[in-house]
């Protein structure tokens, strides 16, 4: 029995043996119909969420199966003070999956300590989303047709978002990788994880802070929200928060195949004007999210 | 200065000068009832100048703790006044108990059961990693 906390617990070999399911779902969608018939999955959401819990529940019922849970911890027993631990040991007796959403960071990962059903971490905090990474690479691999050899400019906020971090460690395993670091001083990528991707030989990477001059040796470009909360003070926000913000005109530079990707919600980092752009992809990636969670469930319960 | 050898028993050497005492409260060495001998800046060819603490007795100690705290220490377990056992400790790659993680957002802040469990993340730069939100121990 597995689960699946972080994307690093699962190899590349399973991560494109998953895209593949995910592509043959999209393919051929009647032949998956009944697969996880007689199944439940338990979405556990201690946090609100739409695009992620709608985006399992949906995997779940197109497979067959069928859906139980909450989607906030104040209609849960948890509002009355209990562990994670024991709504885990509560749930195994009625659930043969789990997808959990927890504020707190490792909820997830105290939960497959006890679960004897696989647990996927559908988001802890600041922490791990793992099923967010896999929607990305199955988005840039329909999209590219390979998540090797890239361009990848991330940009917005580099510091603290967390899509961003598993992205950056899931494709740094990866050859041909070249990443380009598009963000103000504050929210650098942190020094931890450049030394990270400095110490590996098949990904390179370089930092600017100007996302126009980046963006036309992008193959992909990964979009994040740069929030007014992250700065010290407001006038710093005012001065870089347009810098940060995709319109037409900064794309006019691009290549003609660049991917838009940003896991959203979106505030104001994309302009609507691009949204009608066919570079503009994060629509298809939601979509994705769907895919790439049907295939993961099938993995996790091991049926074929 | 001389103290006396011991029989059965167990020697920590090589403790890094002034960590002695530190190593003494942490191991909880002040709740056992045999004798026990701290010698501080006791001359060292190796190290200069060194600690070294000898328990009278065959006590159970965790070598985790005293490898985070002081990974170059030496532990020779002592039987019939011989040395039976010598271990060179390192960094232990996983420690519990020992350090609490501080992240207001880690699961550990609001489940006080849970033990505060860290990971090897850099031997180099001997940074720990809590398990549960992979902050960086404090």
């Amino acid at each position: 029995m597995r689960s699946l906390i972080g994307i690093l617990d699962l190899s590349t070999e399973e991560i494109d043996a998953l895209i593949r399911v995910a592509e043959d779902i999209i393919a051929n969608p009647d032949a998956y119909r009944e697969k996880c018939k007689g199944k439940k999955l338990a979405t556990l959401f201690f946090e609100p969420s739409t695009r992620t819990r709608l985006s399992f529940e949906a995997a779940m019922y197109e497979l067959g199966g069928n859906v139980l849970g909450f989607s906030e911890a104040t209609s849960s027993s948890v509002a009355k003070g209990e562990s994670v631990a024991d709504t885990i040991r509560t749930v195994n007796c009625y659930a043969d999956i789990i997808a959990m959403r927890h504020p707190k960071e490792g909820a997830p990962l105290v939960a497959s300590a006890k679960s004897q059903v696989p647990v996927i971490n559908a988001g802890d905090g600041g922490h791990n989303h793992p099923t967010q990474t896999l929607t990305d690479l199955l988005t840039i691999h329909r999209e590219k047709g390979r998540l090797c050899d890239l361009t990848v400019g991330f940009c917005g906020d580099l510091k603290f978002g967390r899509t961003v971090h598993s992205l950056i460690e899931a494709l740094s395993r990866y050859t041909g990788i070249r990443i380009v670091l598009i963000s103000p001083d504050e929210l650098r990528l942190p020094e931890y994880m450049q030394n990270k991707l400095g110490s590996l030989d098949n990904v390179t990477f370089t930092e600017t802070k100007n996302l126009e001059a980046a963006i036309p040796e992008l193959d992909i470009l990964y979009m994040t929200r740069v929030q007014k909360e992250r700065f010290f003070n407001e006038a710093d926000y005012i001065r870089l928060k347009d810098s940060y913000i995709l319109t037409p005109e900064k794309l006019t530079g691009a290549k003609p195949d660049l991917s838009i990707l940003h896991p959203l919600p979106r505030v104001n980092e994309i302009s609507v004007a691009v949204d009608d752009d066919p570079r503009a992809c994060y629509f298809r990636q939601a979509l994705n999210g769907k895919f790439i969670r049907m295939a993961l469930m099938l993995m996790l319960l091991d049926i074929q | 200065m001389l103290v006396n050898p011991i029989k059965n028993g167990i020697v920590l050497d090589h403790i890094t000068a002034g960590r002695g005492m530190e190593l003494y409260r942490i191991l909880k060495l002040n709740e056992l009832s045999c004798p026990i001998a701290i010698i501080t800046n006791a001359c060292s060819l190796k190290m200069d100048r060194k600690d070294i603490i000898k328990i009278d007795g065959n006590v159970p100690l965790d070598l985790d703790i005293i490898g985070y705290v002081d990974p170059g220490v030496t532990v020779s377990t002592i039987e019939d006044g011989d040395v039976s056992q010598r271990i060179h400790l390192k960094l232990p790659e996983q420690i519990t108990g020992v350090i609490r993680c501080k992240n207001p957002r880690c699961i550990t802040s609001v489940e006080q059961e849970l033990p505060h469990t860290f990971r090897l993340d850099d031997p180099e730069n001997r940074v720990y990693r809590c398990i549960y939100c992979e902050s960086k121990a404090k």
